[in-house]
């Protein structure tokens, strides 16, 4: 069997997907792609059960919070080929007006806690998730506290600005 | 809910109306219970002895570890991976540094390489003492956890000649070491791979063939590689089940791929078959152990970083001494360096599975996100919905068998 490349998952992706997949770029070998919410759930499906690509593996699901973007989360799946032992990453971006996805618990049921815990951070709704309560934090908290809007540390302080941490 | 996972199949008798028999007790086990070792709290639902659904409750030691890496440089997360897995750090620490090492595009000289084997190992050994240990004293069979504990202890004692410290150990750095193994860190690693393997012998033979630890976990929990795998599990309980994932093969870091040893694999994936496959890789550590030392006996001796003065603290006399180090000291521990923007996803083979470091750089001097991959998180949500129709007894040493720790669980 060839060795499964990079390159073979950009031409099956764009075939079947067409614009819907966008490339963001390979750092340090690791094949970064992006698409839209409503496409998320026939991409991983395509990934996982097509013959030729087989990622079976879900390793991680997670948010991160882009408060410079027009689209200001992102949900990160990072999806692992144990056959063929490769590893692709797929970035979803959420408008801050609109943050719900589907849940991808009907592919893996692993991805339950993983979409709860970034509920529990970031606030995003995984639209058809069984369960979808806080997990680390406790219920009542009012705040999804990964957003970059809520400081770690004391706001008026004055040694602990943005600007001293290069950004 | 028809379950595979089990079984065993609930023969619930049938009682009349409002009888008080048919009644199901909602019973809290945990956060704190001394059945389960560490903060879980999982609330079952129970008919007699046995459990008929349960749901797991953690975050009780929730410590916004992710949160607090964004405002921490480099050098400052280090201490915060120590508290992931407690029971062997050295590997987190080693994972964390190996990530930033790949972002920055640092090359590790081979017998650093090796020396952080060396570490690692030992590491995945204490860990597996304790899992396997522990798993002992929920059989009922105290003694082997005392008798191994020892051998532990004295791993701590080369943690301790190597950083200083013991549990939380914050041990090397981003580039290498802080200082160089001396020779009674090399004396006591010799010494341990002459006393352990008669001890672990003994352990064995303790439990391989003990019937009363066969009858209580042969068949318990049995989990097929179908299903660990659509739970993300990973490391010695996904082996178990036979799926041959481990990822210093897959994907090896730090010259795993130079070392000559075997993952060993279960077939039912029960918590016995856990035990087995976690003493089978204490002998394969103990292995990479020894050829670790033999391959760094033909490396240059005294190198134990990587020649990169940006990166690597200066040593500390000349950082008293020298103005240019006490600036580069300052720079590095306040983060003033130049690094790439860059995304990393690294991950290596912890002792309880895949520990993944996911890390978002924009150049500033702390993460812009970083997201620990922790596989106890993803290994115990399965605890609950494999617990229904199990004994309590059974939920129990399946618990200690899946080695949550609740440090990793809760980051």
């Amino acid at each position: 069997m060839d060795k499964l490349t990079n390159q073979y998952i950009i031409e099956s992706l764009s075939e079947k997907f067409g614009e819907a997949v966008q490339i963001i770029g390979e750092p340090h070998g690791l094949l970064t792609l992006s698409t839209s919410a409503e496409q998320i759930i026939e991409v991983l499906t395509y990934l996982k059960n097509s013959e030729s690509l087989r990622f079976n593996y879900l390793t991680d699901i997670t948010g991160v919070h882009y408060p410079n973007q027009e689209k200001e989360f992102a949900v990160v799946y990072h999806l692992h080929n144990l056959f063929r032992n490769l590893r692709v990453r797929i970035k979803v971006f959420l408008d801050g007006t609109d943050l719900t996805i589907s849940t991808v618990t009907n592919l893996w049921k692993g991805a339950n806690w993983m979409e709860r815990e970034t509920y529990d951070f970031y606030g995003i709704i995984f639209d058809g998730h069984p369960d979808l309560r806080r997990i680390l934090n406790m219920d009542d908290l009012e705040v999804f506290p990964m957003r970059k809007e809520h400081p770690l540390e004391d706001p008026n302080r004055v040694d602990k600005k943005d600007f001293y941490f290069g950004r | 809910m028809s379950n595979p996972i089990t079984k065993i199949t609930h023969n619930k008798p049938v009682f009349e109306d409002n009888d008080p028999q048919d009644e199901l007790i909602t019973l809290n086990i945990g956060p704190t219970h001394p059945a389960t070792h560490g903060v879980f709290q999982n609330v079952v639902q129970i008919d007699g002895e046995r459990i008929v659904s349960g749901v797991s409750t953690i975050g009780y030691i929730h410590r916004a570890f992710e949160k607090i890496a964004e405002r921490r440089p480099f050098y400052q997360i280090t201490p915060l991976t120590d508290r992931l897995n407690y029971c062997s750090s050295p590997i987190n620490n080693m994972g964390w540094h190996m990530t930033v090492e790949k972002l920055l595009g640092i090359e590790i000289p081979k017998r650093v390489q090796y020396m952080r084997v060396i570490v690692m190992e030992l590491a995945r050994i204490a860990d597996h003492i304790i899992c396997n240990g522990i798993l002992g004293v929920d059989t009922g069979a105290f003694s082997g956890f005392l008798y191994v504990m020892q051998e532990r202890e004295f791993i701590y004692e080369i943690y301790e000649e190597i950083c200083g410290a013991r549990l939380t150990t914050n041990i090397g750095r981003i580039g290498g070491f802080e200082r160089d193994f001396n020779e009674i860190t090399f004396k006591k690693i010799e010494e341990f791979l002459e006393r352990y393997p008669p001890v672990l012998r003994e352990f064995e033979e303790l439990f391989v063939r003990n019937r009363i630890f066969i009858e209580r976990t042969a068949g318990v929990a049995a989990v097929t590689p179908e299903e660990a795998l659509e739970y993300s599990w990973s490391g010695p309980i996904l082996r178990a089940t036979g799926v041959d994932y481990d990822v210093r093969v897959v994907s090896p870091y730090c010259s795993y791929e130079e070392f000559d040893f075997e993952v060993p694999v279960g077939t039912n994936g029960d918590v016995y078959d856990r035990f087995m496959v976690r003493n089978a890789e204490m002998w394969q550590s103990l292995s990479i152990i020894r050829q670790a030392l033999d391959k760094i006996k033909k490396e240059p001796a005294g190198v134990f970083h990587a020649d990169v003065p940006e990166f690597y603290l200066p040593p500390k006399e000349q950082v008293y001494n020298n103005m240019e180090a006490l600036i580069y000291h300052f720079k590095i521990v306040m983060g003033e360096w130049e690094t790439p923007q860059s995304e990393v996803y690294h991950s290596v083979e912890g002792a309880n599975g895949e520990l993944g470091f996911y890390l978002i750089h924009d150049g500033g001097r702390t993460p812009y996100r970083l997201h620990f991959r922790r596989p106890s998180f993803i290994n115990y949500q399965m605890f609950a919905p494999m617990s229904a129709g199990m004994l309590i007894s059974d939920a129990i040493i399946n618990m200690s068998s899946l080695n949550v720790i609740a440090g990793e669980l809760d980051a």
